[in-house]
C-alpha cells in the first residue's frame, strides 16, 4: 500500500470560467507535514479546499481530475460528503470557536455525529483537548464560555473542535497568522506533536513557518504547482527559478 | 525584476565587496612576502607582518555581518547559501593571510644571507598561486562553475613546484650542513604558498557549493 494518505491527479478547478488550478498533482504523505506558499491569488487555498470539497459551497465552480483518498476518489458521485468532512478537518485563519462553553465547541461534533453518552463525550472532550495542547490550561473551567480564551487558546480549541471527530486529515489555512509569536510557536509545536497521529496540510503566507514545521512544501503561482519537494530542499537549493525568485523576495 | 528584498540584496553585495577588498590585501600581501625575499626587504616583511592584523579584522567583520545577516533576515536558497560562503571565505582568505604572514617571519629569520640557491621557481609559483587566488574570487563573483571546477583541479601544478623546490634543496642539505637552517625555512616557504593554494580550492569548491546546492561535485 502506498504511503499517500492522499494523492492529487491532474486536478483542475474553475469558477465558473475562470480556471484557478492547472494540472496540479501532489502526493499528501501520512504522517507527515505538507506546506503550500505562494502569493496572494495563486490558488493555495483554494486547492487546500479541494481536499475536503469545502469548495463544493461555492456556486459555479467546477472540478476536473481527481484526490484519492485511501485510494478512493473523494469526487466519485457516491462519496458521502459529511462523513468526508469528518475524516478531513480544517481549521481556519481566525480562531471561530462558537459562542458555547469549551465543553460543547469541542463536544459539538460528535454529538451531531449521534454521539449522546455524557462519558464517553467527556472522554472526547478532554482527550481533544489534550490533543490541542490546550487541556492544563483550561480543565477547571470546562463550562465557560470559549469566548472568554485568548486568540491562541482559541485557535487551539478550533483545532480540539477538529480533532474531536478524529479526522484523518487536518487542513489548516493559515492556522496562527492571526496570532502573536508566542501562540504561534505553541500551534508549530502542537503541528510536530499531530503528525505523529494525522497527515497535515498547511497553507502559510509565513515562509519560515513552511520551513519550521513541514516535511514537504509545493510552492503555487498562478494556478500552477510550480514546485514540490522536500521542505529542506526547496529552502536550501529549489529547482526551479521562479520558487527562488519567490522565496528569496525577488518576485514582486 | 521585481525585488521586494531590495535592501537585503544590497547588503549582500556590499558583503561580497567587503571580501574582494580582503582578497585584494591578502594577494598583496603573497605578493609583498615573495618580494621581500628576492629583495630582502626587511621593512616589507614587516609590511606584511603588520598587514595581517588588517587581514584579521576583515575577517571579524565580514563574520559579524554575515551572523547579523542571518538573525535578522532569515535568508533562504541563494541568498542563504551566498552569506554563508562568504563566512567561509573570509575564514579562508583569513589563514592566507597567515600563511603570508608566516613566509615573512622566515625572510626576516634569512635576513640578509645570501640564499643558498637562485629562488627563481619560488616568485614562478607564487605568480601561480597568486593568480589562482584572483581566479577562484573571480569564479566566486561571476558565479562561473566551469572556471571554479578548472581552478580547483589546477592545484596540482603548485604541488609539482613545491615538490622540486623541497627536492633541490634536499640535494644542496645534504652536501652542506651549514645551509640547512636556511633550507629548511625556504622549505617552510614554498610549503606555505602551497597551503595558500589549498585555500584557493577551498574557494572554488564553496562555490561551487553556492552555485549548485551541492557540497560534492
Amino acid at each position: 500500500m502506498s504511503d499517500n494518505k492522499m494523492e492529487v491527479k491532474n486536478l483542475d478547478f474553475y469558477y465558473d470560467d475562470f480556471q484557478a488550478l492547472n494540472k496540479i498533482n501532489i502526493p499528501l504523505k501520512s504522517n507527515k507535514v505538507t506546506a503550500l506558499i505562494g502569493p496572494s491569488g495563486c490558488g493555495k487555498s483554494t486547492f487546500l479546499r479541494t481536499l475536503n470539497r469545502m469548495n463544493d459551497l461555492i456556486e459555479g465552480t467546477r472540478v476536473e481530475g481527481e484526490i484519492l483518498f485511501d485510494e478512493k476518489n473523494i469526487y466519485d458521485p457516491d462519496v458521502d460528503v459529511v462523513a468526508l468532512r469528518k475524516r478531513v478537518g480544517m481549521v481556519f485563519q481566525q480562531p471561530n470557536p462558537f459562542p458555547k462553553s469549551i465543553f460543547d465547541n469541542v463536544a459539538y461534533g460528535p454529538r451531531i455525529h449521534g454521539l449522546k453518552d455524557k462519558g464517553k463525550l467527556a472522554e472526547i472532550v478532554e482527550k481533544s483537548l489534550q490533543g490541542a495542547a490546550l487541556f492544563s490550561e483550561v480543565k477547571d473551567r470546562l463550562d465557560d464560555s470559549a469566548l472568554g480564551l485568548s486568540g491562541g487558546q482559541q485557535q487551539r480549541l478550533c483545532i480540539a473542535r477538529a480533532l474531536a471527530v478524529r479526522p484523518e486529515v487536518l487542513l489548516m489555512d493559515e492556522p496562527a497568522s492571526a496570532l502573536d509569536p508566542v501562540a504561534t510557536a505553541k500551534i508549530e509545536d502542537l503541528i510536530a506533536e499531530l503528525k505523529k497521529d494525522y497527515t497535515i496540510v498547511i497553507v502559510t503566507h509565513s515562509m519560515q513557518q513552511a520551513a519550521r514545521v513541514s516535511d514537504n512544501t509545493g510552492f503555487f503561482l498562478m494556478g500552477d504547482l510550480v514546485e514540490f519537494d522536500k521542505t529542506d530542499k526547496i529552502f536550501e537549493n529549489p529547482t526551479d527559478q521562479r520558487t527562488e525568485d519567490y522565496i528569496t523576495g525577488r518576485f514582486g | 525584476m521585481n525585488d521586494s528584498r531590495k535592501n537585503f540584496h544590497l547588503e549582500i553585495n556590499e558583503l561580497e565587496n567587503e571580501m574582494l577588498k580582503m582578497g585584494s590585501i591578502v594577494g598583496e600581501s603573497i605578493r609583498n612576502s615573495i618580494k621581500a625575499l628576492v629583495d630582502k626587504d626587511i621593512a616589507l616583511a614587516n609590511q606584511v607582518i603588520a598587514d595581517d592584523d588588517i587581514i584579521d579584522d576583515y575577517e571579524l567583520s565580514l563574520e559579524e555581518k554575515c551572523t547579523k545577516l542571518i538573525a535578522l533576515q532569515q535568508p533562504v536558497a541563494i541568498d542563504l547559501r551566498k552569506i554563508i560562503v562568504i563566512s567561509k571565505l573570509a575564514t579562508d582568505l583569513e589563514r592566507i593571510g597567515d600563511n603570508a604572514s608566516n613566509i615573512a617571519y622566515k625572510v626576516k629569520k634569512i635576513d640578509q644571507e645570501k640564499l643558498i640557491k637562485e629562488m627563481n621557481s619560488l616568485p614562478k609559483m607564487t605568480d601561480l598561486v597568486v593568480n589562482r587566488l584572483r581566479e577562484s574570487l573571480e569564479a566566486f563573483v561571476d558565479m562561473d562553475l566551469k572556471k571554479a571546477k578548472k581552478v580547483a583541479k589546477s592545484d596540482e601544478d603548485v604541488d609539482v613546484f613545491d615538490e622540486q623546490i623541497v627536492a633541490e634543496l634536499l640535494t644542496i642539505m645534504k652536501t652542506d650542513c651549514d645551509k640547512i637552517e636556511q633550507g629548511v625555512s625556504l622549505m617552510f616557504i614554498s610549503r606555505f604558498l602551497e597551503r595558500i593554494a589549498d585555500h584557493s580550492t577551498n574557494i572554488c569548491e564553496r562555490t561551487i557549493y553556492m552555485k549548485t546546492g551541492k557540497m560534492k561535485y
